[in-house]
C-alpha cells in the first residue's frame, strides 16, 4: 500500500507550513510589514479554492463524475457562514436591529424566516456549511446516479443545478439577500474581520483545512475504496459485474466532496467579506474544473497547486487588463489540454522521471 | 438426476420491434461446461445481457438454481449470487495494476465501508498468487493492466471472474485476438474450471469448441436451432445452411 504522505503530498505540506509561517510573521511581527494585510486574505482566498479544487479532484479525477456544478456547494458554505456573520452584526447594524439583518428590516419583514434561525451560534453555522451542501448532494446524487446519467448529461444537470440555484438567490423573497448578497460582516467569534490578527487567523484556518482535506482525500483514495473508484471512472459496466454498487460510491463520494466544498466556501466568506449569488455562476464551476485540469487530474496535490496559481494569475491579470483574463484563461486551458494532457504536476513529474535514469546511469558509470 | 444450474424458460427480448431474443429456452447444469455457437446478431451476448440482469427480458422465466429470479436483479445483484462475466470485448482496469485488478475482484465486502475499511490479509496475497499463476501472468503482476496484451488481458479477465468465485461463468468470445497456441491453452483453462463451477462460453472459432468437448448450443435469430454434441450439430442440414448462409 502506498503511503498517506507521499513525495508530492511532503513537499506541498512543507510548502504550505512554511508559507502560513512566513506570511503571518511578515504582517504581524516583522518591522515594516513588508507582507501587506490584503496579501493574507487573498492568500487565504486562495488556499480556499484550493480546498474547492481538492474536491472537485476527488468526483472528477477518481471517480469521472464531471460536476460543472460544484461552485453551488462551495456558495451554500459561503450562504451558511454569512448568515452566520449577518446574525453577529446585530444592533451595529444600518437599522439596528437586533435579530433581523439590514436587509430584511429594508424589505419590511417583521420576523427572522425559520430558515435563520439557529445560525446565530457559530456552530450550528459551521455545521450547516457542511450539512446543506452534503445534503443538497446526497439527494442531487440520490436520483442521478440511480438513474445511471453520466458523462455529458450528468455535466449539465449538474450545471443546470447551479443555475437554477443563482436565480434562486437572486430573489429577495428568497431570504438571502437578493443581488447584494451578504455583506457589511463586522466580526467572528468576537474578533473584528478588520484587524490584522483576525485576517491572520482565518488564513491559518484556510491553511489547516487545505492541510486536511488534502490528507482526508488522499486517505480516501488510496484504500480499496480508492482503488473502486478509479474502477468505476475508467470502466464502470465492468466494476458492475464485479458485484459492485457503482451508484453508493459514486453517492459517497459525491457527497463527501460537496462537504468538502462547503466548509471552503464557508472560510472563503469572511476573507472577501461578502457572498452573493454570483458565486453561483456556471462561470465560477467551469473555472473550478480549469484549475483541477491544469494542475493536474487525479492528484489531489495538482488541483491544489492549479487552483492556486491560476487564481494568482487572474488577480495579476486582472488588476492589468481585465478584458484580457477569460481570453489567458481559455488560451491556458487549451494549451494545457493539448501539451500536458496530465496537468502542470503531471508534466513536472515526468520531466523529473525522465532526467532521473540518465542520472543513475551516469552515477553507475561514475563508479564503475 | 438433473440439477439445473440456471434454466431460461421462454424468454424473449425485442429492440425496436426487432427479437434479438425469441421464445429461448436452454437449461444448463451445475458443474456443466456448455458451448454456445451461432452467428454474428444471433443473440448471444444479448442472452448473457439477460441472465445477469443488465438486460430485462419482455416475457419468460430465468431461473437461478431453481429458485432465484434473475429477471428482478441486476448486474450487482447477479454478480453477488455468484454469476461472473467476462465481456465480449476484454475489459480490465487499465490503470491498475495486474494484481490490484484481480485484488479488487476477489470475493468479499462489496459495499462502501468494507472496501473504505479494507486491509489486506494473508489469506488474499495467497489467493491471488495462485490465480496469478494460473493465468500466467505472475511475472507481470506489478504491470499496469493497460501494458497487457490482448491474449494477456484476456486472461486477466478470467483470472478476475476466478477471483469472485463464482458458481457460473459467462465467458463470451474468449478466444478473440489469441494466437493457436493460446487458444488452446485457453480451452484447457476453461475446461479445468468446469465441474465444480458452471461455464458458459460463446465462441465462433470452431477449433476451439472442438477442444472443449463438451455439448454445443446453436443460436439462430435469438433461438435454438440445435443442441448436441459438436459432431453432432455441425451435421445437421439447418445448421450448416445457417452458416454458409449468411
Ligand atoms: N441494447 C440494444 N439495443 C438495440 N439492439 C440491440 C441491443 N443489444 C443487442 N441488440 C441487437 O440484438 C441483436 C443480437 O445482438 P448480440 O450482440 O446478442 O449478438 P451476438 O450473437 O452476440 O453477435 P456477435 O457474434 O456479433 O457478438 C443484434 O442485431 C443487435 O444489434
Ligand atoms: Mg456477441
Amino acid at each position: 500500500m502506498t503511503r498517506l504522505i507521499d513525495r508530492r503530498m511532503g513537499i506541498f505540506l512543507t510548502g504550505l507550513f512554511i508559507l502560513t509561517v512566513a506570511l503571518p510573521i511578515g504582517n504581524l511581527w516583522m518591522e515594516g510589514k513588508p507582507v501587506p494585510s490584503y496579501a493574507v486574505s487573498l492568500m487565504g482566498k486562495y488556499l480556499c479554492y484550493a480546498l474547492l479544487a481538492v474536491a472537485l479532484d476527488l468526483v472528477w479525477g477518481y471517480c469521472g463524475i464531471l460536476s460543472l456544478g460544484h461552485g453551488a456547494f462551495f456558495a451554500l458554505g459561503g450562504y451558511a457562514m454569512g448568515m452566520h456573520l449577518m446574525r453577529e452584526i446585530g444592533t451595529r447594524g444600518s437599522y439596528a436591529n437586533a435579530t433581523l439583518p439590514d436587509f430584511m428590516v429594508f424589505l419590511g419583514w417583521q420576523e427572522l424566516p425559520w430558515f435563520w434561525h439557529g445560525f446565530d451560534m457559530f456552530w450550528f453555522a459551521a455545521l450547516m456549511a457542511m450539512v446543506v451542501p452534503g445534503l443538497l448532494a446526497f439527494v442531487f446524487g440520490w436520483f442521478a446516479f440511480r438513474s445511471r446519467v453520466t458523462g455529458v448529461y450528468l455535466s449539465i444537470i449538474t450545471q443546470a443545478l447551479t443555475y437554477a440555484l443563482m436565480l434562486a438567490f437572486f430573489r429577495n423573497e428568497m431570504g438571502f439577500g437578493g443581488n447584494n448578497g451578504l455583506t457589511d460582516f463586522k466580526d467572528i467569534l468576537g474578533f473584528p474581520l478588520q484587524s490584522d490578527r483576525t485576517r491572520v487567523g482565518l488564513m491559518v484556518a484556510s491553511a489547516l483545512a487545505l492541510a486536511g482535506g488534502l490528507l482526508l482525500a488522499r486517505w480516501v483514495t488510496r484504500s480499496r475504496l480508492g482503488q473502486v473508484l478509479v474502477c468505476v471512472r475508467d470502466a464502470e459496466s465492468r466494476t458492475r459485474f464485479l458485484g459492485y454498487r457503482v451508484e453508493h460510491y459514486k453517492l459517497f463520494i459525491f457527497t463527501l466532496s460537496a462537504m468538502m466544498a462547503g466548509v471552503a466556501g464557508a472560510l472563503y466568506t469572511p476573507q472577501v467579506g461578502i457572498i452573493n449569488p454570483g458565486e453561483f455562476s456556471p462561470a465560477n464551476s467551469i473555472e473550478i474544473v480549469i484549475w483541477v485540469a491544469l494542475g493536474g487530474r487525479g492528484t489531489l496535490v495538482g488541483a491544489a497547486l492549479g487552483a492556486i496559481l491560476v487564481a494568482f494569475a487572474k488577480t495579476l491579470l486582472t488588476g492589468w487588463m481585465p478584458e484580457f483574463w477569460l481570453f489567458a484563461l481559455g488560451a491556458l486551458f487549451i494549451l494545457v489540454t493539448i501539451a500536458l494532457p496530465k496537468g502542470a504536476l503531471g508534466a513536472i513529474e515526468g520531466g523529473l522521471g525522465r532526467l532521473r535514469p540518465r542520472s543513475t546511469t551516469a552515477t553507475k558509470e561514475a563508479r564503475a | 438426476m438433473s440439477r439445473p444450474q440456471l434454466l431460461l424458460d421462454g424468454v424473449s427480448r425485442s429492440f425496436d420491434g426487432f427479437k434479438a431474443i425469441n421464445n429461448l429456452s436452454i437449461v444448463v447444469e451445475k458443474g456443466e461446461l456448455r458451448a454456445v455457437i451461432g452467428p454474428n446478431g444471433a443473440g448471444k451476448t444479448t442472452m448473457m445481457d439477460i441472465i445477469t440482469g443488465k438486460t430485462r427480458p419482455d416475457s419468460g422465466k430465468v431461473m437461478w438454481d431453481q429458485k432465484v429470479d434473475l429477471t428482478r436483479m441486476d448486474e450487482a445483484d447477479t454478480a453477488r449470487l455468484g454469476i461472473g462475466r467476462k465481456f465480449q470485448k476484454p475489459t480490465v482496469f487499465e490503470t491498475h495494476s495486474v494484481e490490484d485488478n484481480l485484488r479488487l475482484s476477489l470475493k468479499g465486502g462489496r459495499s462502501v465501508w468494507d472496501t473504505l475499511l479494507h486491509r489486506r490479509t494473508r489469506a488474499e496475497d495467497a489467493r491471488v498468487a495462485e490465480l496469478l499463476d494460473l493465468i500466467r501472468l505472475s511475472d507481470a503482476r506489478n504491470r499496469p493492466a493497460a501494458d497487457l496484451s490482448h491474449g494477456q488481458k484476456q486472461w486477466l479477465e478470467i483470472g478476475m471472474l476466478l477471483a469472485q468465485d463464482p458458481q457460473l461463468l459467462l465467458v463470451d468470445e474468449p478466444a478473440a485476438g489469441m494466437t493457436d497456441a493460446e487458444t488452446m491453452w485457453t480451452a484447457e483453462l476453461l475446461k479445468s474450471i468446469a465441474g465444480e463451477r458452471s461455464v458458459i462460453v460463446v465462441e465462433h472459432d470452431m477449433n476451439f469448441v472442438r477442444e472443449l468437448g463438451c455439448k454445443v448450443t446453436v443460436l439462430h435469430q435469438g433461438s435454438v436451432l440445435a443442441e448436441g454434441s459438436l459432431a453432432h450439430v455441425s451435421a445437421m442440414p439447418e445448421v450448416v445452411e445457417v452458416y454458409l448462409g449468411r
